[in-house]
């Protein structure tokens, strides 16, 4: 998957021998690689927010569900378009980071949630007059 | 590689880079700076966790659904989003060798990276103000100190960008400068892909209870 901006990367002109330009993190892209990033990004932000607002679900679930993927697609159109991740950039290594964060960051997010979560439903309940009398 | 010992021309072995100005961009930085993103990524998760444990621990104190101000957010949600475009536009003038209009993209971008940073703290001060500071609930110390994290990222961000202004204005687009204009737009664009985890996870989802 090659970001698209890459096809009409801008010249180069008087950038001195400098050759990480619109490939890989940190590359240049292109203006027409960040206006549809833009547009997307307004369009992934807008939606929710309208959602949200305007309180068209019944059920929170769902609506915290459609929110998260929102959110999810968006990071990804930032990912390609801002800041220009393609899976060869500086030979794959960033891609590679990436996924480790990623499953680093799923473990802690989800285990943290599952753990503490079950503590909480699994601990005793406490009247207001233990509370009062705790050490 | 300027660090290359020169003993066989005779001269005292050099083991360090003389002279910046001929020094290649490596693409060691790239990869060196994305790792940093990458550790300052898990940073944020650690905090996102804390507060998806502790977001429902209102403590008796006040819930997201009462103090949370979603058209603010909004609002506070596009500065950031535009502040990431037109720094996409610097760094375009940038590869085009045009000073001048980085410079000007450079500091577009700071003014609404500024405008963030106001109608957050003004938020956390209308919060303080209604009694709902970090030491109210545990609800609210994970929120002040998830958003508060971000904030600081932003700021640091901003007197980042002016250094760098400075710099260019001093010494022009070289090649250093191009370098570390990438290394701030990696991390810019970063500060923004969080803040889609912040006004998803916190504000929209906080809201629905």
């Amino acid at each position: 998957m090659r970001a698209l901006p890459d096809a009409h990367a801008a010249p180069h002109a008087g950038s001195g021998g400098h050759e990480t330009g619109g490939n890989g993190p940190g590359g240049h892209g292109s203006r027409r690689g960040y206006l549809i990033g833009f547009g997307l990004s307004v369009l992934l932000t807008a939606v929710p927010f309208w959602l949200i607002i305007g309180h068209e679900f019944t059920h929170a679930g769902t609506a915290a569900l459609t929110v998260m993927a929102f959110a999810a697609a968006q990071v990804v159109v930032h990912m390609i378009f801002f800041l220009h991740m393609t899976p060869k950039a500086e030979g794959g290594w960033t891609l590679l980071a990436l996924i480790f964060t990623v499953v680093i960051v799923g473990i802690t997010l989800s285990g943290s949630l599952w753990v503490m979560y079950h503590l909480n439903a699994n601990m005793m309940p406490m009247s207001v007059r233990d509370m009062r009398n705790m050490p | 590689m300027s660090a290359a010992p020169d003993g066989a021309s005779g001269g005292a072995t050099v083991f360090y880079v003389a002279n910046e100005a001929d020094h290649h961009p490596e693409n060691g930085t790239m990869i060196g700076f994305w790792i940093y993103l990458m550790s300052d990524c898990l940073i944020f998760a650690c905090l996102f966790a804390v507060y998806g444990v502790l977001g429902h621990s209102y403590a008796g104190g006040p819930s997201p659904a009462t103090l949370f101000d979603l058209p603010m957010v909004a609002v506070n949600t596009s500065m950031l989003l535009l502040s990431s475009i037109t720094y996409g536009f610097a760094m375009l003038a940038m590869a085009q060798g045009r000073k001048g209009g980085t410079l000007a993209w450079l500091a577009v971008t700071g003014l609404f990276g500024l405008a963030f940073l106001g109608f957050e703290l003004s938020e956390f001060v209308e919060l303080i103000h209604e009694g709902a500071g970090p030491q109210r609930s545990a609800f609210l110390s994970s929120f002040f100190t998830l958003v508060g994290t971000h904030g600081l990222h932003v700021s640091v961000g901003i007197i980042w960008l002016v250094t760098l202004m400075a710099q260019v204005m001093r010494g022009g687009l070289t090649p250093a400068n191009q370098r570390r204009l990438m290394c701030l737009s990696l991390f810019w664009h970063f500060l923004d892909v969080i803040w889609i985890g912040v006004f998803s996870f916190v504000y929209l989802i906080g809201v629905l209870g």
